[in-house]
C-alpha cells in the first residue's frame, strides 16, 4: 500500500513557494499598474533639442514591463511541471499534475506538431492562418485544440475504465492509490459511485465533443436554408418563418427541454417526425446548392446532385428512422432525442442572424449585377451572399459550438442527458453537486473541463472576429 | 406609436396563445396521462381502466376541446354518474348545481397541483415572491457592475484596461451557472475545500463555512450569507454579456463627431464620457438587459435546484419531474408571460429612448 500522491510530487518543494512568490509579486503589479492608469497622466512625451520628441520611460513603463515578465515567469513554471511529469520517474515523483501531464503526452505531442507546421506555413492558410496573428485567437485555438486531441486520443489517456466502480476509492481524495495495484492511482480521486473521476473527464471530452459540433452543424444548415429565402424573397414567406422562429425563441429553454427530452415522450414519436423534418435540411441545403451552380452542364449536375441524394437520403433513413438497410448510420434513441431538441433550439437564432445578414447584403451592387445576368434568385443566395456571410457565420459558428456545450451540460445538470452512466460533463457535475460541500472534486473537475472548453471556443472567436474585420 | 404598440400586442397574444396550446399538447400526450391516470387512480390499472378513468375525468374530450376548457374559453366538463355531478368547475358534489359553468385560467382558476395537494394560483405566487427577491438582489448587483465594466472598457478602445475587462467578460460569459455554482460553492461553501477550513482554522468564521451552501434558509429570511452565493451565481452570466454589448456600443459612440468636438473644446475626458457618451451608450443595453430576462430564468432554474431554493424554478422543475401537469402548464404561462412582457418592453422602451427610430 503506497501513499496518497501530493499535486506536486518531487519539483513540488522548489517550484511550489516559487510559483506562490511570481504569483504574489504579479497581483502586486496588476494591481499597481491599475491604480496607476486611474491616476497618472499620460504625458510622458520629452522635447528634445532638436525639435523632436522622445517618450520617456515612465513608473507605468517599468511596472509593464515588470508584470510581463512576471507573467512569463509564471508561465515557465507551470510549464516546468508538465514537463518535469514526462521526465520525472515514478507516480509519486511526478505528483498528481506531473502524472496527468505524462497521462496526456499524445494530446502535447499533436499540440506541439499542429502549431509548428501552422505558425510555419501561416501565410499560405487564409484565415486560418491568419489566426495566427492573434494571441488571443491563438490561446483560443490552443485550448480547444487541446480538447479535440484529449477526444480523439482518449482511450490512450484513462487510466481506468470510465464506468468501472472499484471497491474501497468511493469519494477518495485525488491520488488516493488503488489497492492491489501497483503504481495505479485515481489521479483525480473517485466519484460517489467509486470511479475514477479522471477517466470519467476524459470521455467526457469524447461525448461532449461528438454531440455539440455535430449539433451545431445542423442548426446551422436549418437556419442557413430557411434564412436566405427569408431575407432574399421577403414578404409572406419572411413573416411566416419568422413568426415561427420567435415563437421557437419565445420557450424558455429549460421547459422546452423538459417537455421535449422525456424518456416518455419517445412513445409518442415526436422525437422522430421533429428529427425528420430538422436533418433533411442538409440535404435539400446540398442538392439546391450544385443544382444552382450546375444546372447548364447537367452531366455534372446530375454526378453531384446524385451523389447527395444518395449519400445523404442514406444517412437520413438510419439517423432520423434508424432504417438504414446497411446498418452504418444510427443513432441511440435517446441520444436523438437529445440531439433534436438541442438542434431545435439553436436552428431558430442561426435563422435570425442569417436573414439579418442577406437583408444587408442583398443591397450590395454584385447582388444587381447577378439579377441583371439573369442568375437565379438561389445561385446568387448560394454562391453570391452565403461566401460574403461567411466571416459572421464563422465567428458564431464557434460561440454556438459552446453555447450548446452549455446546453447539453445543462441537460445532463436536470438528468435529462443521454444515459445517466454517461460520462459527460453535465451529467458528472449533476452526480457530484450533491455531496458538493463535503466531496467538491468529483463535480469541480468535469466543471472546470467544460468551463474551459466553452472559454477555448469564446476566445477562438473573438480571435477570429478580430482578425477576419482587418480584411 | 399607438398603432405600433397596438400590432405587437396583438402578435403577442397570438403568441402567447400558440405556445400555451404547444404546452398543453405536450404536457397531455397520451404518455403523460396514463402516467397520471395511474398515479391519481392506482399503478396497478389495466389498459381498459386507465382508459375509462381518462374518459371519467375528462380526458376523453379533444385536445381543442380541452385547452378551450382549460383556458375558460369553453364550458368544463361535467359527468353525472349514480345521480353524482362531477366536473371540472365543481368542487364537490354538494354544490354542483351552483358551480360556474367556465373555470378557467381566464377565470383565474388555475387548476390543482398533484405533488403538492394545493391550488397551482397559491404555489405560484408563493414561489414567484420567492423568485422575485432573488431577481431583485441579481438586479441590483448585475446592471450597475455590467454597465461599468462595460462602460470603463469602452471608453477606452485597446488600452489594457480594455483588454483586462473584456477578457473578464468573456470568461464570465463562458461559465453557465451550474459551473459558476459549483465552483463558488466549493470556494466559499465547502467544509473540506477553498478557503472555508482555512478561515475557521485561523479563528475568523465560528460556523464551518464561510456561506451557506443551500439558500433554503432564505425562504424565512434573507441574509448576506445564505443569498449572496445563488445572486453571484446567476449575476456573474449575465454581467460577461451586458458588460460587452455596454462595451460595443460604448466604442461606436466613442469615436462619433460630437465627442471629439467636446474634446477639442477642452472638456475633460470624465466630463465626455459622463456627460455626452453614457447617454448615448446606453440606449443599447437597454434592450439587450430586458432580452435578459429570458435568460435569467434559465439560470433561476439552474440555481433555485443547486440551491435548494423554493422559488419558481424549483417549482417548475418538480412539476416537470413529477408528470404534474397543471402545475407545469402553469409554469410555462408564467414563463411564456415574462417572456413575452419583456419583449415588448425592449421594444417599445427602444423607440422612446432613440429618438432617431420613428414608426408609423
Amino acid at each position: 500500500m503506497s501513499d496518497l500522491l501530493t499535486w506536486t510530487g518531487a519539483a513540488g518543494p522548489v517550484l511550489n513557494p516559487l510559483l506562490l512568490a511570481l504569483v504574489a509579486l504579479l497581483l502586486l503589479a496588476w494591481v499597481l499598474q491599475f491604480m496607476l492608469s486611474l491616476f497618472a497622466s499620460g504625458d510622458t512625451a520629452v522635447v528634445l533639442a532638436d525639435g523632436t520628441l522622445a517618450a520617456r520611460r515612465g513608473p507605468a513603463d517599468l511596472l509593464g514591463m515588470a508584470a510581463r515578465w512576471l507573467l512569463l515567469g509564471v508561465l515557465a513554471v507551470v510549464l516546468a511541471y508538465l514537463v518535469l511529469g514526462l521526465v520525472l520517474p515514478g507516480k509519486p515523483a511526478k505528483g498528481i499534475i506531473g502524472a496527468m501531464s505524462a497521462q496526456f503526452w499524445p494530446v502535447w505531442l499533436a499540440l506541439i506538431v499542429t502549431f509548428a507546421v501552422s505558425l510555419r506555413f501561416k501565410r499560405k492558410l487564409g484565415l486560418y492562418g491568419k489566426l495566427f496573428d492573434s494571441p488571443v485567437g491563438m490561446v483560443g485555438f490552443g485550448i480547444v485544440l487541446f480538447w479535440i486531441f484529449t477526444a480523439i486520443f482518449a482511450d490512450i489517456i484513462i487510466t481506468h475504465d470510465p464506468l468501472a466502480q472499484l471497491s474501497g476509492l468511493k469519494n477518495k481524495v485525488p491520488g488516493t492509490p488503488v489497492p492491489g495495484e501497483d503504481n495505479s492511482y485515481y489521479l483525480l480521486g473517485g466519484d460517489s459511485l467509486a470511479r475514477d473521476v479522471f477517466s470519467r473527464m476524459v470521455m467526457g471530452a469524447r461525448r461532449v465533443l461528438a454531440i455539440a459540433p455535430a449539433a451545431t452543424a445542423f442548426a446551422f444548415m436549418v437556419g442557413i436554408t430557411l434564412g436566405l429565402p427569408a431575407g432574399y424573397f421577403g414578404g409572406r414567406l419572411d413573416t411566416f418563418l419568422s413568426f415561427i422562429a420567435n415563437l421557437v425563441l419565445a420557450f424558455p429553454v429549460i421547459l422546452l427541454f423538459y417537455l421535449l427530452v422525456t424518456p416518455e415522450i419517445r412513445v409518442t414519436g415526436i422525437p422522430i417526425i421533429l428529427a425528420a423534418a430538422l436533418f433533411i435540411f442538409p440535404v435539400i441545403f446540398f442538392c439546391v446548392l450544385w443544382n444552382s451552380r450546375y444546372f447548364t452542364d447537367p452531366k455534372k449536375r446530375n454526378i453531384y446532385v446524385g451523389l447527395t441524394l444518395v449519400i445523404g437520403l442514406w444517412a437520413y433513413s438510419g439517423l432520423a428512422f434508424n432504417a438504414d438497410p446497411l446498418g452504418v448510420w444510427s443513432m441511440d434513441p435517446n441520444l436523438l432525442n437529445v440531439f433534436v431538441s438541442v438542434v431545435f433550439v439553436n436552428a431558430p437564432t442561426v435563422f435570425r442572424i442569417v436573414r439579418g445578414i442577406v437583408l444587408d447584403l442583398k443591397a450590395r451592387d454584385y447582388v444587381a449585377a447577378g439579377q441583371t445576368r439573369g442568375e437565379g434568385p438561389w445561385y446568387i443566395m448560394l454562391w453570391e451572399i452565403l461566401p460574403n456571410a461567411r466571416g459572421p457565420l464563422i465567428v458564431d459558428f464557434c460561440l454556438r459550438i459552446g453555447y450548446t456545450t452549455i446546453l447539453l451540460g445543462t441537460l445532463g445538470f436536470f438528468g435529462l442527458g443521454v444515459s445517466p452512466e454517461s460520462p459527460d460533463w453535465g451529467s458528472t457535475i449533476d452526480d457530484g453537486r450533491r455531496l458538493l460541500s463535503v466531496f467538491p472534486h468529483p463535480a469541480i473537475v468535469p466543471a472546470l473541463a467544460l468551463m474551459s472548453l466553452v472559454l477555448g471556443l469564446n476566445l477562438l472567436a473573438d480571435g477570429l472576429r478580430e482578425e477576419s474585420l482587418k480584411d | 406609436m399607438l398603432k405600433f404598440v397596438l400590432r405587437r400586442s396583438l402578435v403577442m397574444l397570438l403568441t402567447a396563445l400558440c405556445l400555451t396550446f404547444i404546452v398543453f399538447f405536450m404536457t397531455n400526450l397520451a404518455p403523460n396521462l396514463e402516467k397520471l391516470a395511474k398515479s391519481e387512480a392506482s399503478a396497478r390499472m389495466s389498459d381498459d381502466e386507465v382508459a375509462s378513468w381518462l374518459e371519467k375525468n375528462g380526458f376523453g374530450q379533444p385536445l381543442l376541446v380541452r385547452y378551450g376548457e382549460w383556458l375558460g374559453v369553453l364550458p368544463g366538463w361535467t359527468v353525472t354518474e349514480n345521480g353524482e355531478t362531477r366536473g371540472r368547475c365543481i368542487a364537490s358534489p354538494a354544490s354542483a348545481a351552483d358551480a360556474p359553468a367556465f373555470c378557467g385560467v381566464l377565470q383565474g382558476d388555475w387548476g390543482t397541483s398533484t405533488v403538492f395537494k394545493d391550488s397551482v394560483g397559491s404555489i405560484l405566487s408563493r414561489s414567484l415572491g420567492a423568485t422575485a427577491w432573488l431577481m431583485l438582489w441579481v438586479m441590483i448587483v448585475m446592471v450597475p457592475t455590467s454597465l461599468l465594466l462595460g462602460v470603463l472598457s469602452g471608453m477606452r478602445e485597446g488600452s489594457k484596461l480594455d483588454r483586462v475587462l473584456s477578457t473578464v467578460a468573456i470568461a464570465s460569459t463562458a461559465t453557465p451557472e451550474y459551473v459558476s455554482g459549483v465552483i463558488l460553492v466549493v470556494i466559499f461553501a465547502s467544509a473540506t475545500a477553498g478557503l472555508s477550513p482555512l478561515l475557521f482554522e485561523w479563528g475568523l468564521i465560528s460556523s464551518k463555512t464561510l456561506f451557506l451552501g443551500t439558500a433554503t434558509s432564505a425562504m424565512d429570511g434573507i441574509t448576506f450569507w445564505n443569498f449572496a452565493l445563488p445572486v453571484l451565481t446567476i449575476a456573474l452570466y449575465g454581467i460577461g454579456y451586458i458588460a460587452r454589448m455596454t462595451r460595443a456600443s460604448m466604442t461606436e459612440v466613442m469615436v462619433q463627431q460630437y465627442i471629439r468636438t467636446a474634446r477639442l473644446k477642452g472638456v475633460s475626458f470624465r466630463q465626455v464620457v459622463i456627460r455626452h457618451a453614457l447617454r448615448n451608450a446606453l440606449i443599447a443595453p437597454f434592450t439587450v438587459i430586458m432580452l435578459q430576462f429570458p435568460w435569467l430564468l434559465n439560470g433561476v432554474v439552474i440555481v433555485e435546484t443547486l440551491f435548494n431554493y423554493k422559488g419558481f424554478g424549483w417549482t417548475l422543475v418538480q412539476a416537470a419531474g413529477n408528470n404534474d401537469i397543471e402545475l407545469l402548464l402553469g409554469c410555462s404561462v408564467v414563463a411564456v408571460f415574462v417572456v413575452l412582457v419583456t419583449q415588448l418592453m425592449s421594444d417599445i422602451g427602444y423607440v422612446f429612448l432613440n429618438p432617431r427610430i420613428r414608426l408609423a
